[in-house]
C-alpha cells in the first residue's frame, strides 16, 4: 500500500458552547471566535506534523481545501503545498483537493499546480472535488451548476496542462481566451489527478473511464460502504473493459493507534467525538443545498433522513463500530485495514492521525505508532 | 367551484395547468413553491375573470425542458405562452418568483399584456436591504418565514407530507436554485429597464415580509411609470394566501380600470 499522511487543519481552541449557538461550524460561525494568536500556533503545530510524517516514511503527505470554517483552516491549500516544498525532500505533496466549481477562471488552478509542481521538482499530486456543500453557500457558485462546472473546469486544466497554447477554450460557464500557461507542469504529461468523493455513482462512472483512470479514494465513510463504493468503481471499470489497479482505489480514515484498546478509545474519543459532531456537522440544507446531488440521489438521502428521525452525537463506539474511524491496538488497526484492504484490493491508504481536537502530543505519538507499528506491516 | 386541471402545451413544453372562471383572460405566475392548490385568492380571480394558473416549465410535473437556465428563459417561455394564447390582451399576476417573470416579460414587451400585478416579486435588489436566505433557513424555518400570521404555517407543518410531494418539493427546489441562487434573487440589468413596463402596473407588498423587505415596493414603484404601491398590514410574503380579500379586490380594482 501507498501510505499519505493527510491533514485538515482544524482549528482545536474552538470554544464548543459558542460553536452550538450557531447552526453550522461553517458558513455562519462568526470568525471572532478565531483567535490569530492561537490560529498562528496551530498553523506551526500542523505543518510540523506533516514534515514529521515524511521522516516517519509516509509516502505522500496531503492537504485541502475548504472554506470559512472551523473543520479546515485551509481556503488556499497550494500556499500551505509551498511551504512543504521547502522543508521536504522526498515525499510527495497531494493538494486533494481544490474545488473546480467555485473558481471563476480555472486556468489559475492550473497555473498554481503547475508552479508547484516545477518548484518541487514533480513531488505534486492534484486532486479535483466539488467542494462540500456549506461551500456553495460561501461562495455563492449555484449549486445547480456544480457537476457542469467541475466537469468544465477539469477539462480545461488539463487542457492547459497539456495542449501547445495558446488555444482558446469555449464552455458554458467557462470561456477563456487565450489559454497558455507558464509554466507548464514538471510530470509528463501533468501530475497525478486524485477523486476523493462521498461515493456518488456518476462520479465513479466518470473516474474509472478508460481515458482517466483516476485513482478514486472514498472519503470519511463506513466500512460497508468504503468496501461497497470502491468495488463499484471496480465494477464499472470491468464494464469499461478492464481491471482497475490498486493504485486506483483507496480509502481515507481518521486513524489512532495506541499500545491497548483500551488506552487508544480513551485517547481517541474526545478528538473523534469532536471532529463528527463539532467540526463537521452541518444541517441538511447547508450540506446538501438543491443540485449538489443528483436529483435521485438526493431523494434517496431525504427518505433516508426522514426514516431515521432526528441526528444525535455520534459516540466513538458507534464511529468504531461502523468502521468510520479506526481505533486500538497495532494489532486490532492492523487487522481492521488489512482486512479492508483484502476485501477492496485498495493500494492507497490516507490516515487522518490529527483529528478534531486531538493534541500535538497525542497526535505525535499515533504518528509514531502507526508508522512503526502499522505501517510496515502493510506493505507491500 | 375548483378550477378544472388541464395539460396545456407551448412549442415543445407540456405544463399542467390550472383553470376557472370566465371573463377577462388573467394569467397568474406562482411562487418558487410551486403551483399551489386552487386557493381562495384564485376563487374570487376566477368570480370575475378566466383565470389560468400554469405550473412553471421545471416545477411539480410539468416538462422540465433543458433550455430553462435562467430567469429570462423563464419569461421567454411565457412570451411564447401569451403568443399562443391568441388572446389580444392579458392581465398577469405573478407571485415573488413569478413576479419576477412577470417583470422580466414585461420589460421584454407588453404587447399582450392588459395589466400587471406583482406580489412580494423577486428580481430587483435594494443594496443595504439584504434578502431572507431562504436556501440556508431550514424547512420549518422556510415555511414559517413566509407567513406573519403563525397560524398557517402551524397547520402547513403539521399536515402529513407524502414522498410524492417530498419529491415535487425538492425536484421544485433544484428549478427554484437554478434560476434564484446566483445572484441570490435578482437580475442586475432588471431594475434599469423598468420604465419599459408600460401598462398598469400595481405592486402589492406583504409588510412584514421576511424574504423581500417591504422597502423594495418603493424601489419597484419608483422604476415603473404607471405603478401603484399598496403594503398590506400584518401580512408576510405572501398576500394572496395570507390576505386573500383584500389582494383579490386590490387586483380586480387594477383589471377593471386596465
Amino acid at each position: 500500500m501507498q501510505f499519505t499522511f493527510f491533514h485538515l487543519m482544524p482549528y482545536r481552541p474552538l470554544d464548543m458552547v459558542e460553536r452550538h449557538k450557531h447552526r453550522s461550524g461553517w458558513v455562519v460561525l462568526p470568525n471572532s471566535l478565531y483567535d490569530p494568536k492561537k490560529g498562528a500556533d496551530e498553523y506551526q503545530s500542523y505543518i510540523e506534523q506533516l514534515v514529521y510524517a515524511e521522516k516517519l516514511g509516509f509516502d505522500v503527505i496531503a492537504v485541502n481545501e475548504h472554506h470559512q470554517t472551523a473543520y479546515g483552516l485551509m481556503p488556499a491549500p497550494n500556499l500551505i503545498a509551498a511551504n512543504l516544498i521547502a522543508r521536504t525532500t522526498r515525499a510527495k505533496i497531494a493538494i486533494i483537493g481544490r474545488a473546480l466549481p467555485l473558481v471563476n477562471n480555472p486556468v489559475n488552478l492550473a497555473e498554481e499546480f503547475a508552479m508547484l509542481d516545477n518548484l518541487s521538482r514533480g513531488r505534486i499530486v492534484t486532486g479535483f472535488v466539488r467542494g462540500i456543500g456549506n461551500e456553495y453557500h460561501s461562495t455563492g457558485i449555484n449549486p445547480f451548476f456544480s457537476h457542469e462546472r467541475y466537469q468544465e473546469a477539469h477539462d480545461l486544466i488539463v487542457q492547459a496542462w497539456t495542449k501547445p497554447g495558446p488555444f482558446s477554450f469555449e464552455g458554458e460557464h467557462f470561456n477563456v481566451r487565450y489559454v497558455n500557461p507558464w509554466p507548464r507542469p514538471y510530470q509528463t504529461p501533468h501530475p497525478e489527478i486524485w477523486i476523493p468523493s462521498m461515493g456518488s455513482s456518476e462520479t465513479v462512472k466518470w473516474a474509472a473511464a478508460p481515458e482517466r483512470k483516476y485513482p478514486f479514494l472514498v472519503t470519511f465513510s463506513a466500512r460497508d460502504l468504503i468496501a461497497r463504493y470502491l468495488n463499484v468503481y471496480r465494477d464499472q471499470a470491468r464494464a469499461y473493459g478492464y481491471e482497475a489497479s490498486p493504485s486506483q482505489v483507496g480509502f481515507a480514515s481518521p486513524v489512532y493507534v495506541a499500545d491497548t484498546d483500551e488506552r487508544a478509545k480513551k485517547e481517541a474519543a474526545q478528538g473523534m467525538e469532536t471532529l463528527f459532531n463539532d467540526f463537521l456537522a452541518t444541517p441538511f440544507q447547508m450540506l446538501l443545498p438543491p443540485g449538489y446531488s443528483a436529483l435521485q440521489s438526493m431523494k434517496n438521502t431525504m427518505r433516508m433522513r426522514k426514516a431515521l428521525g432526528a441526528t444525535k452525537r455520534h459516540t466513538i463506539d458507534e464511529l468504531m463500530a461502523s468502521g468510520t474511524v479506526v481505533v486500538g491496538s497495532p494489532k486490532t488497526v492492523r487487522d481492521h485495514l488489512a482486512r479492508l484492504r483484502d476485501d477492496t484490493r485498495a493500494g492507497k491508504l490516507i490516515t487522518m492521525l490529527q483529528f478534531g481536537t486531538l493534541s500535538d502530543e497525542l497526535t505525535k505519538r499515533n504518528m509514531e505508532m502507526f508508522a512503526s507499528e502499522v505501517m510496515p506491516h502493510l506493505r507491500d | 367551484m375548483p378550477g378544472t386541471e388541464t395539460k396545456h402545451k407551448v412549442r415543445d413544453v407540456n405544463v399542467r395547468m390550472l383553470r376557472g372562471g370566465s371573463g377577462r383572460p388573467v394569467l397568474f405566475l406562482h411562487g418558487a413553491n410551486g403551483l399551489p392548490q386552487w386557493l381562495p385568492f384564485f376563487e374570487q380571480i376566477a368570480a370575475k375573470c378566466d383565470l389560468r394558473v400554469p405550473e412553471h416549465p421545471g416545477y411539480g410535473t410539468s416538462d422540465n425542458p433543458a433550455w430553462l437556465r435562467d430567469i429570462g428563459d423563464l419569461a421567454m417561455y411565457y412570451l411564447d405562452f401569451l403568443d399562443a394564447l391568441g388572446e389580444p390582451k392579458v392581465h398577469l399576476i405573478g407571485q415573488s418568483l413569478g413576479g419576477w417573470a412577470a417583470a422580466e416579460m414585461a420589460v421584454r414587451n407588453c404587447s399582450h399584456i392588459a395589466s400587471l400585478t406583482l406580489l412580494d416579486p423577486a428580481g430587483i435588489r435594494v443594496k443595504g436591504l439584504l434578502s431572507g436566505d431562504n436556501f440556508i433557513w431550514d424547512a420549518e424555518e422556510s415555511v414559517r418565514n413566509l407567513y406573519y400570521d403563525q397560524k398557517i404555517p402551524d397547520q402547513l407543518l403539521s399536515a402529513p407530507v407524502t414522498d410524492e410531494q417530498a419529491d415535487i418539493a425538492l425536484g421544485n427546489r433544484f428549478t427554484t436554485a437554478k434560476l434564484g441562487w446566483q445572484p441570490r434573487w435578482y437580475n442586475p440589468s432588471l431594475e434599469r429597464w423598468l420604465h419599459r413596463i408600460t401598462v398598469p402596473t400595481q405592486v402589492i407588498w406583504g409588510e412584514n415580509d421576511k424574504l423581500f423587505p417591504k422597502e423594495y415596493a418603493a424601489r419597484w414603484g419608483a422604476g415603473i411609470p404607471n405603478c401603484k404601491v399598496e403594503i398590506i398590514p400584518q401580512c408576510g410574503h405572501v398576500p394572496a394566501v395570507e390576505k386573500p380579500e383584500v389582494t383579490a379586490k386590490i387586483v380586480l380594482d387594477l383589471i377593471g380600470r386596465s
